[in-house]
């Protein structure tokens, strides 16, 4: 090696696993405009070819709604406070889907996006963020129907709800909501590299998750020693904080959110951190 | 005053082969527990050969084993080298899709590779969304597309088309958009795996106009193939790859008349010991030569060259008559030539030579096997005969007159420059 070159200036230095905290923040936002692309490509790919297109974000929803209704209101008979099930379950299931959409789609990225990693350098952390953000547009389309029905109970059925100031926080909660959705998809997919038996575990691990979080149920209706197990899941507070801010019925408490928002800052951090250092190493492994 | 763009400093690559997923946990576990003693790794042991046709010792094996080598600004550089020699993996570190095990690469502007077109291309996407959308993944923002998306779409030639989604295309549209997108990347390093392989002769034209664009405005290329042809013509400098190692680096000529020299399989002669099995003729050599009768070291598809046998007559009493045979990698035969004048009459006993003369721009590139069999014609007698006497490989040259213009690849074994008339009527 000549030594003279010693003091060139090299832009770029590839080398074997760098330190784990090498995260490259400033590259990552170098390539904002691929999130965007993606989270264009995300909405148009899904309803390219369908007659209904955007609609299906309304259908789904309601559908589910529908059926939670029948089952766990007029055949379980589960109770839901005083609110009208309809609504009740409408605003859970809206809720939840966000949370379950960033969680499950974020969770396979390195298996399903194995043919583009495998050609092409980007930061990787680019697709679970664009996900993420994908999933919120989709959130706010869905967030308008339930406006639209929250809205009909309100005007014409005249029920007894109470929208307060605590609804500011909405983003907040929002944000929470991504970024654990992020944080274990992402601790997910990276272990998902190596041990695959993982993808079968979340297949049902997310929707038995469900059950452990109050949408079709009000936390209020649990005996204390089930809530204090429910609200060790960082989503309850959160489902709960909203549906207090929207109806007036819920469990709102800035220390259950706080610990729900400790929690969602510490899996983010372990997420994109395992995952940094398996984007290194996956193509030789998945 | 030369400026190198990429130093590549020891650099090696690990594989493991067999079931990944089987008895990870315990290694990973291994390798902690060795690690924690400030011990070596354990499976990185360096120096098992990566030879896919031996069976190795080890469940690990080296893709890539102390490679150096520096690229200096405006090369293109070939990368040369059998399949399995480690060209792929050293093109994905080089495009950080995968890592190194050990050593590193110091880089001076950005890189772009053309592993495979159309990475991230979306059936359902339109043309022109696909645009952007590869262009943001192959690193270039929004503004920077837009301004070059007149370029790209006319260089492409798909403008008709560009609002149809990219699932409608022929696949021919579609590699075509697809570099097109590539080739207007505009980085400072570019590198080309075998891209050429794909469209149609007026598409490879452009696309080998485009690399040359690139490497006059000062830019680098890494041109990697498995065609010696290809790189012969294109590159100015390249490096020869095998079972992980760098075998030679130097001028793209020097690494082709290497590979043909050096290349497993490959050799230019024979030589026959005098013995009793060859009771009445005794092939003694079998060797080509240039049409200067030097001894020749690459064969190149415009370049006239002979093969000259050299055999020993013990009885007079046979008339030998030398046949010279060209065959592919299989049995086919692609042609034979009979020696037409010797055999006319008896000849003494003594040592003789024959040459016979393959015309320039009369062979297609590629593979042969050059065999010789030595007979009496009448009655039939065969003194010796061998299909695989010489084993070479004949490059191309894509200037050739045989091609026209043409650049992709020619059919059948031979392709003769032969007379045509042309006229009006």
């Amino acid at each position: 090696m000549n030594i003279e070159h010693t003091d060139e200036q090299w832009t770029e230095i590839i080398r074997p696993k760098s330190s784990l905290f090498d995260i490259k923040l400033k590259e990552l936002w170098s390539y904002r405009d691929l999130v965007l692309l993606f989270v264009k490509r995300d909405f148009v790919k899904d309803y390219k070819q369908t007659i209904l297109g955007p609609l299906w974000f309304f259908i789904q929803p309601l559908i589910q709604t529908l059926t939670f209704f029948f089952i766990f209101s007029k055949v379980a008979k589960i109770g839901t406070g005083k609110l009208p099930p309809i609504l009740f379950y409408l605003s859970g299931i809206t809720i939840w889907t966000y949370f379950a959409d960033c969680f499950n789609k974020t969770s396979t990225i390195f298996i399903s996006n194995a043919a583009v990693f495998g050609k092409v350098y980007f930061p990787r952390l680019v697709t679970p963020i664009s996900i993420v953000i994908s999933s919120m547009v989709k959130f706010g389309i869905q967030l308008l129907l339930f406006i639209l029905i929250y809205t009909y109970y309100l005007v014409f059925e005249k029920v007894d709800i109470h929208l307060n100031f605590t609804i500011l926080l909405f983003p907040f909660y929002v944000l929470i909501m991504a970024t654990l959705g992020l944080g274990l998809g992402i601790i997910f997919s990276s272990l998902t590299t190596k041990y695959k038996d993982l993808v079968f575990l979340l297949q049902f691990g997310i929707q038995l998750l469900m059950y452990a979080t109050p949408v079709i149920y009000p936390l209020a209706n649990l005996s204390p020693k089930y809530k204090s197990y429910l609200l060790m899941n960082p989503i309850t507070p959160i489902v709960e904080a909203i549906r207090y801010g929207l109806f007036g019925d819920g469990i709102f408490d800035i220390w259950y959110l706080a610990y729900s928002l400790l929690f969602s800052i510490i899996i983010l951090i372990v997420g994109v951190l395992l995952f940094n250092k398996v984007e290194k190493s996956f193509m030789d492994t998945i | 005053m030369s400026n190198t763009v990429i130093r590549v400093e020891h650099l090696y690559k690990q594989y493991k082969l067999g079931v990944v997923s089987t008895r990870t946990i315990s290694h990973d576990l291994n390798r902690w527990w060795h690690k924690v003693r400030n011990l070596e790794d354990p499976y990185l042991k360096v120096s098992i050969e990566n030879d896919r046709t031996k069976k190795g010792s080890s469940d690990y094996v080296w893709a890539l084993e102390d490679i150096n080598f520096d690229v200096q600004q405006g090369d293109v550089l070939g990368i040369v080298g059998k399949n399995g020699a480690g060209k792929s993996t050293l093109l994905k570190i080089l495009s950080k899709v995968t890592n190194p095990t050990k050593g590193q690469i110091k880089v001076k502007g950005r890189i772009a590779s053309l592993l495979e077109v159309g990475t991230g291309f979306n059936p359902e996407l339109t043309g022109k969304e696909n645009i952007y959308l590869n262009g943001a993944i192959l690193g270039m923002t929004k503004r920077e597309i837009t301004s070059k998306l007149d370029e790209i779409i006319d260089f492409s030639g798909v403008e008709r088309y560009l609002d149809t989604p990219v699932k409608r295309y022929s696949s021919g549209m579609y590699v075509r958009l697809a570099f097109g997108v590539a080739a207007h990347l505009e980085p400072e390093i570019l590198i080309i795996d075998e891209v050429l392989a794909v469209g149609d002769a007026e598409f490879q034209k452009k696309c080998l106009g485009k690399m040359k664009d690139v490497s006059t405005q000062g830019r680098t290329v890494l041109f990697v193939s498995h065609n010696m042809s290809a790189v012969n013509s294109l590159c100015t400098k390249g490096i020869l790859l095998q079972h992980g190692k760098v075998i030679k680096t130097g001028t793209a000529t020097e690494i082709t008349d290497f590979y043909q020299k050096n290349a497993i399989g490959l050799n230019t002669s024979k030589s026959w010991e005098i013995s009793s099995i060859y009771e009445n003729i005794n092939p003694l050599q079998i060797k080509l030569i240039t049409k200067d009768h030097q001894p020749i070291e690459k064969i190149l598809v415009t370049d006239e060259f002979g093969v000259e046998i050299i055999y020993k007559v013990n009885n007079s009493n046979y008339k030998p008559v030398p046949t010279i045979r060209f065959l592919g990698l299989g049995d086919e035969v692609a042609f034979a030539t009979v020696n037409p004048t010797i055999s006319s009459t008896n000849v003494a006993e003594g040592i003789y030579k024959s040459i016979v003369w393959i015309p320039a721009n009369f062979l297609n590139e590629g593979h042969y096997r050059i065999g010789l069999s030595i007979s009496t014609l009448a009655p039939l007698v065969i003194h010796y005969n061998d299909n695989d006497c010489i084993n070479i490989e004949v490059i191309d040259d894509l200037n050739a007159p045989t091609r026209n213009e043409y650049k992709g690849k020619m059919q059948g074994f031979v392709r003769p420059l032969l007379k045509w008339e042309n006229s009006k009527i």
